[in-house]
């Protein structure tokens, strides 16, 4: 494969390219393409083979390509055109004193112009066990036979053999499926909560995580490696920062790259991520030029296959003296696993300005989402369905104006650009009658304009007629074309929807959070179609509560959705400080608790002590990083968490009751404590106040309680949905029972069906309202129903029962509380 | 000599969807975030319209909703979006091998010491 050596320069400027991959090639192709006399080329590689496709490698992994299919530039190549390859011996110094590569073989070539294509190196994360036979990385054909080796030999006791893959970005992922193909079971780690968080939006990140564990491999998103395990002197497996180990014969790193600019660096060149160029790729040498994944251009180091494309040419025309100029990549990426198809290309990150368009068919596993800034599309990502990937991407680079077909764009090509398509109601009204408009209840568009004709004239009037976006929701907005279109303007506005980010009412989420047993916010999100990539501060907290209530002791709660009170288990005041309230069991305290009380208030400056309206003391004005330090004090004198920050129980009031009063029919600082005790930690839609009063002269004010006990001669009124707040409200009577044990129960079923029922922030004064106090009483008048309720309540207060306090006290969550790093002015100014 | 980024440690520090906080002596408290893709932005601690900490916000998108009075700033520009106006400096950030590094200046600018000069 060399040139002859006696080749006649004649005149011809000497060319020297270091790298023999994919943007060394390249380049030369490209400079051959436009001057096949002017160079006398030599190629140092510093693998053992001709050019290839190291983005095909994937594919040789998985067995759908042999290396033959993957060369690019054959052996003849180099001879037809007069290269000189030197394979398998690296270049290992540049001297740009005499312009001269010396490699490691002491072969030394002299050059008039140099190409630098060293490429990128995998990046190792710099783990205790790195170095252990058997871990690999996944960057050129000796580690795909490394893996094959690996996956070939199978486990210790004759079984498939297991792999873990660190790193679930767009190589690990190619690398564990083409392992899992070949047998291996596969278990992906990954830093990150969602997989290929660079191209990937939660949603498809979440898709995919589902397809992938469908496929039978292990996902473990948030996890940290800490060490590579040994045995034997091979690998042995992972341990995770979380202490999990996962056995395993073969690790692929897959982390990431990083330029490869070490010989750069040694020649002096100008080198900061990647070694910098300009915009015809010519380094701070100028008889220097580089390409590929080892350069930094404006800034930016490129990872992908077709900026490299772009670089090539633009050096190319430099070198023949017809400079173009490169003026950077939007890159687009595609996944090479067999059967999903994603997508995803430009800024999806949602930028100022800018705005989502989002479609989801949970039932054909397809999300597309189109971000557009100033009418022009700017990022995309695809799921499920890619036909389009390729028509947003070229929208996206010649940043075309998209006003005009802006509405059927999320569509896709073939509708959008379909003349009078363009518009949605025009496209839905050329549909046929017996056209479907509604898959999960197969309704047609006839029967939906039957429907609308027969008096439906609102969307939930529609749902409840004939079912249509009754269910999955997907063809919620078809529905609203054909109500556009038979009615024109006299569309009624349907319930107001959860917020901006969903169609859908509180009750239809909550309904179909349990119908369709959805089970974590990004789930529901995308079987519920939500138009925002992952929601808002208002949805956020409320499905992170509809969860909470539906599954009890299975969901995770999900910090990041809740409001900063309930996150840090205290009040967030005007100032930026908290205020923390310990809990007084029925209201009631001693001298041990109010010294510790005291202590606590100096030693941390609480600015102000104030008993709250709920019988229990407020202290203001703690700095966040001194909360788990009161509440490790408080503890320790036997206080909990109050919960006076949480749509949560808060207190339950109480007057002295028989023990004292003179007036007093029944102990109701007990009952109080009893309440208390069976309801404390309990979250709730809103805040919940309890009150027990000894006699109808009230002094707990229980009739402006959300539950509230009047105690009598003969047992004890029930009073429920009072409120002090903005809107007065007085309690409605619930019913009268003759025990405390009833009392109690009634208690607990009162709240479930709250709990159950209330959309999220709405008091129970405002949700009585809207259902009715009738409905109330007809649900609780049926003993079996409140069994029921109340054995629900009791189950889930079994896992929220504890003291969120002491948790954190003992260190749980600490970088809620700590500062991530501390400036002072002397870090700063050393000079000075 | 000290370059001109100040190395704030390895992003893996902050969950995603939350943010951390970064005091600096005698100057604004900086809040640090990193949305749900990853991305990370600094702004001072302070919603322009009653100095709420932002830090302690729901993060969606790239997007912090303020704890005191649910006002939406973008973590982007600073700017508060909707119908809400005023603005929050940002401080620029980079991430380089896994760890964030913030524009010693605009760190310092905030600092009350550089406004009185």
């Amino acid at each position: 494969m060399n040139a002859p050596q006696n080749f006649d320069r004649g005149g011809r400027e000497r060319l020297v390219v270091i790298g023999n991959g994919m943007a060394g090639c390249r380049a030369v192709e490209e400079l051959l393409a436009r001057d096949p006399e002017g160079f006398e080329i030599t190629i140092f590689g510093a693998e053992p083979r001709v050019n290839y496709n190291r983005i095909m490698l994937s594919p040789v992994l998985a067995g759908e390509k042999q290396f033959e299919d993957i060369v690019i530039n054959s052996a003849e190549w180099y001879a037809d055109n007069g290269i000189t390859l030197v394979s398998g011996d690296p270049v290992e110094r540049i001297d740009r004193e005499t312009q001269t590569v010396i490699a490691a073989s002491g072969r030394s070539e002299p050059y008039d112009r140099l190409i630098v294509a060293t490429g990128s190196d995998p990046f190792i994360i710099p783990v205790p066990g790195k170095d252990l036979p058997g871990v690999v990385t996944f960057r050129d054909l000796d580690d795909v036979e490394k893996m094959l080796a690996a996956a070939d030999a199978g486990g210790p006791d004759g079984k498939a053999g297991r792999a873990v893959v660190i790193g679930g970005g767009l190589l690990g992922l190619e690398a564990a499926h083409g392992l899992s193909l070949r047998g291996m079971k596969v278990t992906v780690v990954h830093l990150m909560p969602t997989l290929m968080e660079r191209q990937l939006d939660e949603a498809a990140g979440w898709l995919l995580k589902e397809e992938l564990e469908r496929r039978g491999q292990t996902i473990l998103t948030g996890a940290d490696t800490e060490s590579i395990l040994e045995a034997d002197g091979h690998v042995a497996g992972i341990r995770l920062k979380d202490g999990r180990e996962i056995p395993a014969e073969l690790v692929v790193m897959a982390v990431g790259i990083r330029p490869s600019t070490t010989l750069a660096k040694l020649a002096g060149i100008e080198v900061e991520r990647g070694i910098v160029v300009d915009d015809h790729m010519v380094t701070s040498d100028p008889a220097i030029m580089a390409v590929g994944e080892c350069v930094q251009h404006r800034g930016t180091c490129y990872g992908l296959v077709a900026p490299l494309w772009d670089m090539c040419r633009s050096l190319a025309d430099f070198l023949v003296n017809q400079p173009t100029g490169y003026a950077g990549s939007v890159t687009s990426t595609k996944l090479k696993v067999s059967g999903i198809d994603l997508f995803s290309a430009g800024d999806f990150s949602g930028s100022d300005g800018s705005e989502d368009i989002v479609m989801r068919d949970a039932a054909r596993g397809v999300y597309k989402r189109v971000v557009v800034r100033d009418s022009r599309v700017i990022g995309a990502v695809l799921y499920g369905d890619t036909g389009d990937g390729s028509w947003y991407f070229d929208l996206l680079k010649k940043g075309e104006d998209i006003s005009d077909i802006r509405e059927a764009l999320i569509f896709g090509q073939a509708f959008a650009m379909g003349g009078a398509l363009a518009d949605p109601n025009a496209a839905v009204a050329a549909l046929s009658d017996d056209a479907e408009i509604c898959g999960c209840n197969g309704v047609s568009k006839g029967q939906v304009v039957a429907c609308i004709a027969g008096g439906a004239h609102s969307l939930d009037a529609v749902r409840s007629g004939c079912k249509a976006s009754a269910s999955c929701g997907s063809c919620t907005g078809l529905v609203e074309s054909l109500l556009a279109l038979t009615l024109g303007g006299d569309v009624k506005s349907g319930p107001k929807t959860m917020c901006k980010c969903t169609s859908f009412t509180h009750d239809d989420v909550r309904r179909l959070i349990l119908e369709k047993e959805l089970r974590a916010i990004p789930q529901v999100m995308q079987e519920l179609h939500w138009t925002t990539p992952d929601g808002c501060a208002s949805c956020r907290p409320a499905l992170n509560y509809y969860l909470l209530c539906a599954w009890p002791g299975e969901y995770e709660d999900d910090q990041k959705s809740r409001f900063v009170n309930e996150r840090l288990h205290a009040n967030i005041q005007k100032d930026g400080t908290y205020s923390v309230v310990p809990r007084m069991w029925g209201g009631l305290t001693n001298p041990k608790e109010l010294r510790a009380i005291a202590d606590a208030a100096e030693k941390y400056g609480a600015r102000t002590v104030k008993v709250t309206g709920g019988q229990r003391i407020d202290l203001f004005g703690i700095h966040k990083e001194d909360l788990p330090a009161i509440w490790a004090d408080l503890n320790a004198a036997g206080m909990v968490s109050g919960h006076a920050y949480g749509k949560a129980l808060r207190t339950v009031k109480t007057c002295v009751g028989s023990e004292w009063c003179r007036f007093g029919t029944q102990d109701s600082t007990g009952l109080g404590v009893k309440i208390e005790q069976a309801t404390w930690g309990s979250w709730m839609p809103h805040k919940f106040k309890i009150a027990v009063s000894g006699c109808p002269r009230n002094c707990a004010e229980a009739t402006i309680k959300d539950f509230g006990v009047i105690c009598v001669d003969s047992g004890y009124e029930l009073h429920v949905g009072g409120n002090g707040g903005i809107h007065l409200r007085g309690t409605d009577l619930l019913t009268k029972v003759e025990t405390e044990e009833q009392a109690m129960e009634m208690c607990a079923a009162f709240i479930q069906f709250y709990r159950e029922d209330a959309h999220y922030l709405e008091r129970t004064a405002s949700w009585i309202e809207r259902v009715g106090i009738e409905s109330v009483r007809l649900r609780l008048a049926d003993p079996e129903e409140v069994r029921k309720l109340a054995a629900r309540f009791r189950i889930s207060q079994k896992y929220s029962q504890h003291d969120p306090w002491a948790e954190r006290a003992r260190g749980k969550r600490a970088d809620l509380h700590a500062h991530i790093a501390q400036v002072r002015p002397l870090q700063m100014e050393p000079a000075q | 000599m000290i370059g001109k980024w100040l190395d704030i440690g390895p992003v893996t520090q902050i969950e995603p969807g939350t943010a951390r906080t970064l005091p600096v002596d005698g100057g604004e408290e900086i809040a640090v975030f990193r949305t749900m893709t990853g991305d990370c932005y600094a702004l001072v601690n302070k919603c322009p319209h009653k100095q709420g900490p932002l830090s302690q916000g729901i993060v969606h998108g790239a997007v912090v909703t303020c704890p005191l009075h649910n006002w939406n700033i973008s973590l982007k520009t600073g700017e508060a979006l909707g119908d809400d106006k005023g603005c929050v400096p940002t401080i620029p950030l980079k991430v380089d091998a896994g760890r964030m590094f913030l524009l010693r200046e605009a760190v310092m600018g905030h600092a009350s010491g550089a406004k009185a000069a």
